[in-house]
């Protein structure tokens, strides 16, 4: 323990012994010693001066921070549906049997531990694994027993193929905003040339709305945090994409950084903040030092830190905060409370972060994806901008594609495109369904494949999961039944208890015991979800399992008894327990066998 | 009826309020009942039950954290709105173990209490039955956890009242529980306090004040003697004047 001590001060140090950086001291603890033991949350709640129960509810609320000892290998297969179609289950299944494992149990050697975790936003080079952070694409049976060998060997992560690593950008289409040629610091010095005021009007000409999926309109929000009372404002960047199907923010992160950084300074300096907060999902660990590098590069050459390309007053930086398995980050009152180092729940709202925010000051939190075009606008103006889309959606989205088609990847349309044109880029053949904004979206089915992409029509964050006429969309709904259980806050009873009593219908009917009474109670579930929880993840929880059943009964009709019900509590297997102590497993040990 | 300055109108009746008060404050003073378990008068709203949603100008809020104001029609006695309080409440029964009959705080549990204020006869969803040992260690008071329902007044009692933080909500989904700030994680190892207000303000059975059990015996108890809905306003109003 005496080595763990001299990590946990060292972390501590580093991070000036902060409270609110809490996550971030655990974070880069565990990423030393490999988990969180009893006596570590104890020294750092210590360290810090807050109960050590502050450290625990952190440390048990994040799935990718451990209480217990996980495997010196931690292997999690990316539980998408879309891995699920490029066979995943059976993959991970076979890595549990030749390594002899038991799902998330950790082998009698403390050697290895294999489990599923939500998307890993690898959608489109999938089936996708993370093992300690880092993902591994493409994965293969043949992979697998790689993996496998490589893991008995104890071959360390550093010493793998690097092929296993490799990550795509796959830009299939692009647009205004990845198409055309950038300058480094160009939309920087433009914003300057266009004063404080000039660019937000530039923003308002734009009317550019926010890409994480609600559409608000930027310069609105920007000039409320302006306008807010207050000495300190914050400009947070939203990239938590954790909505399954999304990966576009894993693009713009990767290739075209220095706009994202380059739209929160233009943002720090419309609103008049000196700092900003990039929040990274825990599932982009591995992009952490590459952006890093480009901050200090952007220090360097003086897009960041004081007199920003010497203008006096614009003075603006950024740190790097990373998230730790879980989706409710996403929902930016949550994203802020996990900025502070508290468990990611929602706040009430109101007050809104545009008054009250990160610390309780006016803080601006913006999708990547807005703040990247936020540069566009800053280049080229608001007029031009506004020119491209539609009249109530200007610009360009860009959409993760993935499912049933040939080109899985990035597309960049100006708002407007109709489905069918998206299906059609990437050679999706017979199209059953697509499920548009990740599972708090909505299923389209062909007779709607004439919509379009836009605010006012099929309103989306990102997401482009395709399923062909040979999909199972029942089978769709109760992953992403699952999904809402795993990801679920706990924060309000409609949800917590909800998206579980959800996922358990789900499964009995996937078990051939379910009948109209579940389906009636789903909906009824979905309903009240809607209607009562305290944030958009409970209210959406329910929509895959309304528009499957709306749209494609025969795949719960085939499932269901015809009967009126089925009890949940089968008495025989009940008597399982019973009968392994009684020793006996005779016909009389059984109740009311089947007829 | 026009709502005026300080009206707000509730299921068509004009109430008034205070500036900065809740919707959930002007309708328990105002004599009319909302639902609520995690509310408390003396504690900052939390809005995690979801018990008090009501409708204000067309739209789904929880009447505990949404302050009222000037001109809002609120929607609270409706068919839809009952039947969600209801499901709640059963929610809240099947995640936990509730056995009413063999609890000691039966006929002073507000959850028990709105169970009959819902009309639910049934828990109607399959029970959890999840596993949580109680934790008898202390002195005088027992936890038992098997009958939380996260509202975390005692979270928010101990900490802010008490100033001893020695509760804390842990864990995600239903894997959310109450732990506690010792080295055991037991109540024993505290310095915790029959006397703390955190021993005071669970609404259901899970802090249990030992050796009064049954001091007061069932049949003679607060929602014995008055349903929570007339209990409830009557408090308020008194505490007006």
């Amino acid at each position: 323990m005496s080595d763990n001590s001299d990590v946990v001060s060292r972390v501590l140090e580093r991070r000036h012994g902060v409270s609110t950086q809490l996550l971030q001291i655990l974070r880069e603890i565990q990423e030393e010693v490999g988990w969180i033991s009893p006596e570590t949350a104890r020294a750092v709640a210590a360290g810090l001066g807050v109960p050590v129960t502050h450290v625990d509810s952190v440390v048990q609320f994040y799935s990718f921070l451990y209480d217990k000892p996980p495997g010196g290998y931690r292997i999690l297969f990316s539980d998408n549906i879309t891995d699920r179609m490029l066979g995943s289950m059976a993959l991970f299944e076979h890595m549990l049997k030749r390594l002899k494992l038991i799902r998330g149990e950790v082998s009698p050697n403390g050697a290895v531990s294999v489990d599923l975790t939500s998307c890993t936003g690898m959608c489109d080079q999938g089936p996708a694994l993370l093992v300690n952070n880092r993902p591994v694409t493409r994965v293969t049976a043949r992979r697998v027993d790689e993996i496998c060998d490589l893991v008995r060997s104890g071959v360390p992560l550093s010493d793998w193929p690097a092929e296993f690593f490799r990550i795509e950008d796959n830009i299939r289409r692009a647009d205004t905003l990845l198409g055309s040629r950038y300058q480094t610091g160009s939309a920087t010095r433009a914003a300057i040339a266009l004063g404080r005021q000039g660019m937000l009007d530039e923003m308002k000409r734009s009317n550019l709305r926010g890409r994480g999926g609600a559409g608000f309109t930027t310069s609105v929000k920007w000039e409320s945090c302006r306008n807010a009372p207050g000495a300190e404002r914050y400009i947070v960047c939203n990239a938590d994409e954790g909505e399954p199907g999304t990966f576009k923010d894993r693009v713009l992160l990767t290739s075209f950084v220095e706009r994202v950084f380059e739209g929160m300074a233009i943002a720090g300096f419309v609103v008049g903040a000196a700092r900003g907060l990039l929040y990274l999902r825990g599932e982009y660990r591995y992009l952490l030092e590459p952006l890093e590098a480009k901050l200090q590069a952007m220090r360097n050459s003086r897009l960041l830190g004081a007199s920003i390309c010497g203008a006096q007053g614009f003075d603006f930086d950024i740190e790097i905060h990373l998230g730790a398995g879980a989706y409710i980050c996403g929902e930016e009152s949550a994203l802020i409370e996990s900025l502070e180092g508290k468990p990611g729940k929602p706040r009430i709202r109101p007050p809104f972060p545009v008054t009250v925010g990160y610390h309780g000051k006016p803080t601006v939190v913006d999708n990547v994806e807005t703040l990247a075009d936020a540069t566009d606008v800053a280049l080229h103006g608001g007029r031009l901008y506004a020119g491209n889309g539609t009249r109530h959606s200007s610009g360009t989205k860009i959409l993760s594609v993935s499912g049933d088609c040939a080109r899985p990847g990035i597309y960049e349309y100006s708002f407007g495109v109709r489905i069918e044109q998206v299906l059609k880029d990437c050679g999706a053949g017979d199209v059953a369904a697509v499920q548009v904004s990740g599972p708090s979206g909505v299923c389209l089915t062909p007779d709607e494949f004439r919509r379009h992409i836009a605010f006012e029509d099929v309103p989306t964050a990102g997401a482009f999961m395709i399923f062909g006429k040979d999909r199972d969309l029942f089978e769709v709904a109760r992953n992403f039944a699952h999904f809402f259980a795993h990801e679920s806050c706990g924060f309000c009873t409609p949800c917590r208890v909800g998206t579980t009593l959800m996922r358990d219908a789900l499964d009995k009917i996937a078990d051939g015991r379910g009948s109209r009474y579940e389906v009636n109670e789903l909906m009824r579930l979905a309903e009240l979800l809607r209607r009562t929880s305290h944030c958009g993840l409970g209210q959406t929880a329910g929509n895959p399992v309304r528009d499957t059943w709306l749209k494609f009964r025969p795949a719960y009709e085939r499932r269901l008894i015809r009967g009126d019900f089925d009890p949940a509590v089968d008495l025989d297997a009940a008597l399982t327990r019973t009968r392994e102590i009684a020793g006996r497993d005779d016909a009389a040990a059984h109740v009311g066998a089947e007829a | 009826m026009s709502a005026t300055d300080n009206t707000i109108l509730i299921d068509e009746v004009p109430v008034p309020f205070k500036p900065g008060q809740t919707i959930l404050d002007a309708a328990l003073e105002g004599g009319v009942y909302i639902p609520h378990l995690c509310a408390h008068p003396e504690f900052a709203p939390h809005g995690s039950c979801k018990l008090c949603n009501v409708i204000v100008n067309g739209r789904n809020a929880s009447a505990c954290t949404m302050k009222a104001a000037a001109g809002q029609e609120v929607e609270v006695d409706t068919p839809d709105l009952h039947a969600y309080r209801r499901t709640l409440v059963q929610m809240l029964f099947v995640e936990g173990n509730h056995f009413c009959p063999g609890c000691e705080k039966s006929g002073n549990c507000q959850l028990q209490a709105l169970a009959y204020d819902s009309e639910m006869m049934t828990p109607h969803f399959v029970e959890f039955y999840p596993h949580r040992p109680v934790d008898a260690s202390h002195p005088d008071v027992l936890i038992d956890f098997n009958r939380c329902i996260q509202c975390e007044l005692c979270v928010r009692a101990s900490r802010d009242v008490d100033g001893k933080s020695v509760f804390a909500l842990a864990g995600r989904g239903m894997a959310s529980h109450i732990i506690i700030n010792s080295p055991s994680g037991k109540l024993g190892d505290t310095n915790f306090s029959v006397a703390d207000k955190a021993a005071h303000v669970c609404p259901v059975g899970a802090i249990l004040i030992k050796r009064i059990g049954y001091a007061v015996p069932i049949g003679e108890r607060r929602y014995d003697l008055e349903p929570i809905s007339e209990e409830a306003t009557r408090c308020a109003v008194e505490e007006v004047k």
